[in-house]
Formats: structure tokens, C-alpha cells, sequence
């Protein structure tokens, strides 16, 4: 019994798979509270959607996919802004034109020229195949973002809470923000060899809603974030491994679970606490 | 009665002048609306001072000239004699936002905003240092506050969140405190605090610039107003500047006002008025000339 439930840490692909997760994992988490705070949750879907060309494209060139995803990136946020700029169409309508579009391009090209990855590897990941080449990319990636956050994440976090107070003590906002999203970027290609393009939305915000339940401060929320998403990401590939199921959709359901967990029992702001709230409030007036 | 801002050329002497200098700034945004146009003011520290227009006078593009978000097409702002920049790199300014431009639900606790003030004395990591801490425990105490430091700030009532940014400013240490429409959802009592720890910054040298509707409290406790309706109308000592015809200008017929005299208000042969100028919020009661003044320790002796 014990020995079977050890055979995945008997896998190179199986252990390169856990400990990538892990890592994407646990920067998305970082991410992830920040953009939940803003607002911005959206955003991240529509980023995972929009480089799904990209990637396509660099297969088929044969080119790193990191090149291709920030190409499609480019040309993604370009479009949004002239077509807002030449219309009066809502923000909400425009993001959902391109980022479909540009979808839909990507699915087309991946079927229509042949490549060394399949369609279905794009939109859902499979980071049990995952080659080597990818695997340093992704590497660079989140290790890189990781430690940008981990020395900037207060400065991040004036930025975030409060732009004037920022400025007021020389920090350029415009930059910091603009660093953010070059991060937000770069990570969600990251997280697409990990659980897809659809799925890329949870890894950058479930974690976050999750430890947002649990705590008033943010530096604590962080650090349960990134322990959400890298605990989540490396128990999620371990299991798809018996279940033989996509690694993406067990990360995404194992995130959803505690995230319900927290939902009901959260000691503060959890359902039952507040339920629990009413109630002495109710037999302190009686 | 009206002031005319006077032009003051810069040379290298009044540069070294601590305090806000606002020369000939004009501020064109990027869709070529022009929200200030030649805008000259200068303010010495130990001052407060109220910033006051309508809405879209230019009152939040002033500020934003003086926080360097937003560049000036013409003219310039100093700090303390220096460019907005090196200013606030040096933390000479402070800023007090308003009430609805805080996300209240965001997860930090009192003593987390005030830490944010020593930020920009901090290394680059923001590490606060045991110094940090006790300015931070100082600037709670002071505006009473030292209680509710464990509260996220989504906990409090309107006066109290108040007191916590401007715990924060304290903490910042700033010559140049901005405050923008602190009095907004804000209790009486918290109004008298907030003006007493103003009161007590005068003192101290430092130099405050308040964006105010509440007209009422303006000659209880400021010592000089810009008046503003996209470029300054006016600027200077309270009683000269803040009368009911510069105001009748800067409102331009927004204000609500009430007036009332002859023999509706006297049985004698006194020719004053009563007047009452109201934006939304307290009204500004003048007797003749003269703003009435609620708190003594501001007033002037009665026109007669």
C-alpha cells in the first residue's frame, strides 16, 4: 500500500512534474493577491486566453513559446486599446472581443499546421510531458518572479492600497505597476504548461480568495496564498498521476475545496462565524 | 476686497524658501482639457491653508501637480525650494487621502497604515527598525488611536479612519501635509480634533494645504485661502480673501445662499446683513463683512 502510493516519486517525468507545479504554483499564488484585491481577477483569463497564438505559433516555428506568448501578449493589450479608442464600446465588451478572437486564431492555426503539441495541450496543459526545454523556461520564469515579488512586495502593496501615499514617498507607480503586469504576463505562460489556458485564471485567484478569508493582514495573506497554491499544485500532479486525469482540472478542484473549507469556516470571516455572530447578537438582545 | 495672486519672479534666494511655491502652473491633459491655467501661489511653512473652487475648479489636478502625477505643460511647483521630485524623495510630503478613495476592505490593520508613512525612511526593503516602531506607537497615541491598532480598517467609523491616515502622516514626518476633504463624513467631534492637531503642526513649522467644501470651518482655523475656479482667483490672508464676493466668484452661482437684513433682521438703524454661503456641507455665516467664527481661539474682534 505504502509502497504504491510512493511509485510517483519513482518517476523522473512524476517528480519534474511535482516540483514545477509547485514553483508555478506557489508565484501564481503570489500574484494572485494582489489581483483579487484590485479587482483586475478578470485580466487573467483574458491574458491566458489571448497568448494562446503565441504559443501555437512558436511551436509551429519551433521558437521558444515564451517569445510567442509575449508577441500575442503585445498584440492582444494593442488591439484592446484601438478598438476602445475607436469605438464606444465598454471596456468589459472589448476585452471579451480580443481575447475570444485571438483565442479562436490560436485553436485554428494549432489545427490547421501540424506541431509537436496538441491543441489539447495548450488549452488544458499536460506538465506530465513537459519537455526539458520547457521546464527551464518555466523555471527562469517563475524563479525570476518570485524573487522580483519577494523583495518588492511591500512597495507593491503601497502601490496597490493607496497610489497618492505612494507617490507621496517617491515611488514611481507607473513603473511598479507596469512591473506587476510584466509579471502577471510572464507567469500566466508559465501556468499554461501547468493546468492550461482556461484553467490559468484559478491559479491567479482562488489562492489569494482563499487566504483573504483567513486573514487581515497582508503579508500573512501571502504567505497563505503561496502555501495554497504550492501545496495545491504538487498534491494536484501527485494525484493525477492514480486518477489519470488532467493535472490542471485536480489543482483547480483541490483549490476550490479549501477555498469552500475557508467559505464555512473561516474563524472570522467565514459563513458559519458571522451566522454565529447573529446569533449572540440576537440572545444578547432577548 | 479681491486679492490678485502677485507675481513673484524666481531667483535663486526665494528658492531656498521653505514651503509650496506654485508658479504660472498650467496643466493640459493628454485629451487636451486644460484644468489649470496660470496658476501662481506661494505658501510659508506654519501655515494652514484651505484650498477652495467647485467641483472641477482644478482643486485635485493642484494636488496632483504638487504629487507629480501629473507634469506641468507650463510653469512649475517647489518644494521646500526643491523640484516635486527630489521633494518627495525626501519625504516632505504627506498625503491624507479622502475617505471614498480607500479601499476599506483591503486586509491591513491600523498600525499597517501608519507603518506605510516611515516607508520612505526605511532601506529598500522596508524593514522598520525599532525607531520605525516607536513613531509608528507615537502617531497612534497622538490622534488617539493607540486602542483600535489591531482593527482592520474596515472596522472603524468615518472620524476614526480619519484619524488613522492622518496617523500616517505623522508618521511620515512630512514639512508638507495635502489633505483632501478631511472633514467629509466626519463627525463634530473629530472635526475639532482634526483641526486641533492641525493647530498644533502650525506650530510645530509644518506647512498644510487643505481641499475643503466646508466653507463654514475655513475662518476657524485657516490662516490663508487660494480660491480657485481654474486658475487662482484669488490668494492670501483668510480675511482678505474669503469674503462673500470673491466666493459669489469662485462659485459663480453654485453656492446656496441666504441673505437677510434691514428690518427683517434689526430694529435699529444697523446696516449689516446676515448672510449665509453653503457649498454642501457647513454653511459660512457672515455678519456685515466679517465670517462669524465659532472657535475663540481664532477670532477677531467684531467689526463695528
Amino acid at each position: 500500500m505504502i509502497a504504491e502510493l510512493l511509485v510517483p516519486f519513482s518517476y523522473e517525468y512524476m517528480l519534474k512534474a511535482m516540483w514545477v507545479s509547485a514553483l508555478v504554483g506557489a508565484v501564481c499564488a503570489f500574484l494572485s493577491a494582489y489581483l483579487m484585491l484590485k479587482g483586475w481577477s478578470l485580466m487573467g483569463d483574458a491574458l491566458a486566453h489571448s497568448i494562446v497564438p503565441g504559443v501555437a505559433g512558436a511551436y509551429i516555428l519551433g521558437i521558444p513559446f515564451a517569445f510567442g506568448a509575449f508577441f500575442a501578449g503585445i498584440l492582444a493589450s494593442v488591439s484592446m486599446g484601438f478598438v476602445k479608442q475607436h469605438t464606444r464600446l465598454r471596456e468589459d465588451a472589448v476585452i471579451g472581443l480580443v481575447f475570444t478572437s485571438l483565442f479562436a486564431l490560436g485553436l485554428l492555426m494549432a489545427s490547421i499546421w501540424p506541431m509537436s503539441v496538441s491543441v489539447q495541450t495548450i488549452v488544458l496543459g499536460n506538465i506530465l510531458a513537459i519537455s526539458n526545454e520547457d521546464v527551464v523556461q518555466v523555471a527562469i520564469i517563475a524563479g525570476v518572479s518570485l524573487a522580483v515579488l519577494a523583495l518588492k512586495w511591500k512597495d507593491l502593496m503601497v502601490t496597490f492600497f493607496d497610489e497618492s501615499h505612494a507617490r507621496s514617498m517617491g515611488l514611481n507607480t507607473v513603473f511598479l505597476k507596469g512591473l506587476f503586469f510584466t509579471l502577471l504576463s510572464a507567469c500566466t505562460v508559465a501556468a499554461l504548461q501547468t493546468v492550461g489556458a482556461c484553467l490559468v485564471i484559478a491559479m491567479v485567484v482562488t489562492p489569494g480568495a482563499t487566504a483573504y478569508l483567513l486573514t487581515d493582514r497582508f503579508g500573512r495573506l501571502i504567505v497563505i496564498s503561496i502555501a495554497i497554491g504550492a501545496i495545491t499544485s504538487f498534491v494536484g500532479a501527485y494525484i493525477s498521476y492514480f486518477i489519470d486525469g488532467a493535472t490542471g482540472g485536480v489543482i483547480v478542484t483541490l483549490q476550490t475545496l479549501l477555498f469552500l473549507v475557508a467559505f464555512y469556516l473561516a474563524p472570522k470571516h467565514g459563513v458559519l462565524a458571522a451566522r454565529r455572530r447573529r446569533m449572540e447578537l440576537a440572545g444578547a438582545e432577548a | 476686497m479681491l486679492t490678485q495672486p502677485t507675481r513673484v519672479e524666481l531667483n535663486p534666494a526665494s528658492a531656498l524658501v521653505a514651503g509650496i511655491s506654485v508658479h504660472g502652473l498650467t496643466v493640459t491633459y493628454n485629451n487636451g482639457f486644460t484644468a489649470v491655467r496660470d496658476a501662481t501661489f506661494d505658501l510659508e511653512p506654519g501655515t494652514i491653508c484651505a484650498l477652495v473652487g467647485v467641483n472641477g475648479s482644478g482643486k485635485s489636478t493642484i494636488f496632483k501637480a504638487i504629487m507629480g502625477f501629473v507634469r506641468p505643460s507650463a510653469g512649475e511647483v517647489r518644494l521646500c525650494g526643491r523640484p516635486v521630485e527630489e521633494a518627495l524623495k525626501r519625504n516632505i510630503v504627506a498625503y491624507v487621502p479622502q475617505s471614498e478613495d480607500v479601499d476599506w476592505n483591503f486586509p491591513v490593520l491600523v498600525e499597517d497604515v501608519v507603518m506605510m508613512g516611515r516607508y520612505g525612511h526605511m532601506n529598500f526593503l522596508r524593514m522598520p527598525s525599532r525607531a520605525d516602531r516607536y513613531k509608528i506607537d507615537e502617531a497612534l497615541e497622538r490622534v488617539g488611536m493607540s486602542a483600535y491598532r489591531s482593527r482592520q480598517i474596515g472596522e472603524l467609523s468615518g472620524g476614526q479612519k480619519k484619524r488613522v491616515f492622518l496617523a500616517r502622516s505623522l508618521a511620515q514626518e512630512g514639512r508638507i501635509i495635502l489633505l483632501d476633504e478631511p472633514f467629509t463624513g466626519v463627525d463634530v467631534k473629530t472635526e475639532a480634533a482634526i483641526i486641533g492637531l492641525l493647530r498644533e503642526l502650525r506650530a510645530a513649522g509644518h506647512l498644510m494645504l487643505v481641499s475643503t467644501h466646508n466653507l463654514g470651518s475655513v475662518p476657524d482655523f485657516c490662516d490663508e485661502v487660494v480660491l480657485i475656479n481654474r486658475t487662482v482667483l484669488a490668494a492670501g490672508p483668510t480675511a482678505e480673501v474669503f469674503t462673500q464676493v470673491n466666493l459669489e466668484r469662485a462659485f459663480g452661482g453654485v453656492l446656496r445662499n441666504f441673505s437677510m437684513g434691514g428690518t427683517a433682521l434689526h430694529d435699529d438703524a444697523d446696516s449689516r446683513r446676515l448672510t449665509v454661503l453653503t457649498d454642501d456641507e457647513r454653511p459660512l455665516v457672515l455678519y456685515g463683512d466679517q465670517p462669524g467664527v465659532r472657535d475663540a481661539s481664532n477670532a477677531r474682534p467684531p467689526a463695528k
